[in-house]
């Protein structure tokens, strides 16, 4: 999957689409610099999030990706109807409007000619929340690596746990990192990558716990809301708080690596894999 | 409190009238009396049979609810409490240490809710911290080290939502536990005793065996979170405490409880012995079941048990 695969498209819209305002400086970029310069802000480094196939076609050597369980989808055990539309219909939109049939994507490929097993959340499908499907195909991807000996990577994008499926996306936490633990025991690497935002359940289970974490510039990552926070200790938290930047100072992030080089710095690690 | 106490209180009171009307022992009145207390048994066995979600919510965080220290005396004896994570502190909304329960050595831990403002301060609501998640699992690994079977107490609103929570990776602390529990050689069983409040009920929730008080609850949130971000209408909790399936009985058909605990009637608050008596029945019937069991039986059980959990097409 091509990087620039949709630039074609972009090129014929509207003129006024071809700026885009960074979220982050306010400064109004060309649109196709900021998509050629892979969604990230040429002028302050913001990383926008980008879609699960775009990454994969960042990491994974052109050719390499063979997708995994692609047709799991979300049943709506709950019958959970909110305000608007039932969880079912909800999941019936998402995955007409991306295409995808879970909030994660999971398979295997090569990086520089090494073999991997890849699992990139999507935050377009339900801010890549964790449902049954998104932890089933942790698991099995897990186990792939956990069977075949072969690296993992997840790249976790996540406002946390689905509360449409309730207690089940509760478990799903312990379901994935059941998986994960697995991995010590055959000595099989465990790399999670993490990009904005990466919260709640999903920072509370697999992301946390690689053997290696990395992070994109500037993500938010955390476990309780901010809101929740400021309401708890009734001040106001510093701007850094629970960013990419914030947890590498406080000792649980790795290291801090641009979208532009995060496969370069996968294969370096992943290099020190002597087995 | 739930609307649904209010009538049998109020027969209640009237009961407390009439025996104090009394005090001459009148034989007719003694007669009434005890025709009052049947009826109001059988109207609390009613009305507690068909509480809804959000009458159970109000039930699980009630202030006279038999909290982790109660049943530590009630249910065990020879209770040693271990504090301390090794790295920072001692969490006080988290407690463990070795006990016995009908003879036989267990490790326990448990959230630390208070029954009172002083107690709730010094324990922080039963909200754990990192240094909580980790002491529980420093004590764990103990227990596995000693070769005795681990009980969890599971009655928290969630984990602390703090800022030296978030600085100390609470997301990691908890994390971290669930990666250990998952290996951890000797049985895992898990009371919910109040409030299962999320990922801090997790955090010390991984087991063999999950058991649940029949007024308890269990929640990926609280409802009045789920309000407030799928309704933004934080007084839709009822709703949301009704559409999360959070307590017992829809907990136990998804598969995620395995047996209920049923309480006196009225809820647990209405009779320390009764509960105590079930919890440490259910327990040693438990503890009984993964006796004799090998290592190797435990991890693949558990990992299988945690595989099957999830409800998706394909
Ligand atoms: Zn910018």
């Amino acid at each position: 999957m091509a990087w620039f695969s949709k630039s074609k498209k972009r090129t014929e819209n509207r003129s006024a689409d071809i700026w885009i305002k960074c979220p982050r400086c306010g400064n109004h970029i060309f649109r196709e610099d900021w998509h050629n310069n892979l969604n990230v802000c040429p002028k302050c480094n913001y990383h926008s999030k980008i879609t699960s196939y775009e990454r994969i076609g960042l990491i994974l050597d052109s050719g390499t990706f063979e997708e995994l369980n692609i047709s799991i989808y979300p049943a709506d055990p709950l019958k959970f109807t909110d305000a608007k539309e039932s969880y079912a219909v909800k999941v019936e939109n998402t995955r007409k409007k991306t295409g995808l049939n879970e909030a994660i994507v999971t398979g295997t490929g090569k990086i520089n000619g090494l073999k991997v097993v890849v699992a990139v959340m999507d935050f377009r499908f339900m801010g890549g929340s964790l449902g049954s499907g998104t932890g089933e195909k942790i698991l099995l991807a897990s186990n792939y690596s956990y069977e075949k000996k072969i690296p993992l990577i997840i790249f976790s994008a996540s406002g946390g746990a689905r509360m449409h499926e309730g207690i089940l996306s509760l478990m799903q936490m312990a379901k994935t990192c059941a998986g994960i633990s697995r991995l010590d025991e055959r000595k099989v690497p465990f790399i999670s990558v993490l990009t904005d935002p990466t919260t709640g359940g999903v920072s509370a289970s697999f992301a946390t716990v690689g053997d290696i974490n990395i992070a994109e510039p500037g993500a938010v990552i955390g476990f309780a809301g901010r809101r929740v926070i400021e309401n708890t200790i009734k001040q106001k938290l510093p701007d850094d708080f629970q960013t990419s930047e914030y947890l590498l100072e406080h000792g649980f992030v790795d290291l801090i690596a641009n979208r532009s080089s995060m496969k370069n710095t996968l294969y370096q690690v992943l290099s020190f894999y002597n087995r | 409190m739930p609307k649904k106490e209010t009538s049998v209180s109020e027969m209640e009171k009237m009961l407390e009238k009439l025996r104090n009307m009394t005090e001459a022992q009148d034989e007719e009145f003694s007669d009434q009396i005890s025709k009052l207390e049947k009826m109001i048994d059988s109207r609390k066995e009613i009305e507690f049979s068909n509480l809804t979600p959000w009458e159970t919510v109000q039930i699980a965080r009630h202030h006279q609810r038999p909290v982790f220290a109660d049943y530590i005396t009630l249910v065990f004896t020879d209770f040693i409490e271990l504090h301390g994570d090794r790295r920072f502190a001692d969490d006080r909304g988290l407690i463990g240490g070795f006990a016995r329960i009908d003879g036989a050595p267990v490790m326990l831990i448990g959230h630390n809710k208070g029954k009172n403002v002083s107690e709730n301060v010094e324990r922080n609501f039963g909200m754990a911290k990192p240094e909580g998640y980790r002491k529980a699992l420093r004590l764990m690994k103990l227990a596995e080290k000693y070769n005795v079977p681990i009980i969890s107490f599971i009655d928290t609103p969630g984990a602390f939502p703090g800022l030296e929570a978030e600085e100390r990776g609470q997301a990691e602390a908890i994390a971290r536990n669930l990666v250990e529990m998952a290996q951890i050689k000797v049985p895992i069983i898990c009371v919910v005793s109040g409030e299962g409040g999320s990922g801090g009920a997790l955090g010390i929730g991984v087991g063999d065996s999950i058991l649940m008080l029949s007024h308890s609850i269990y929640s990926v949130i609280s409802p009045e979170g789920c309000a407030s971000i799928i309704w933004r209408d934080g007084a839709m909790a009822e709703k949301a405490a009704e559409a999360l399936k959070i307590t017992a009985g829809p907990l136990k058909e998804l598969g995620i409880v395995d047996e209920i605990i049923e309480e006196p009637t009225g809820g647990a608050h209405n009779d320390y012995a009764a509960i105590s008596r079930s919890v440490q029945k259910i327990l040693i019937k438990y503890l009984k079941k993964y006796k004799g069991y090998s290592e190797s039986k435990i991890i693949k059980q558990r990992f299988e048990k945690y595989s099957k959990i999830g409800v998706f097409n394909k």
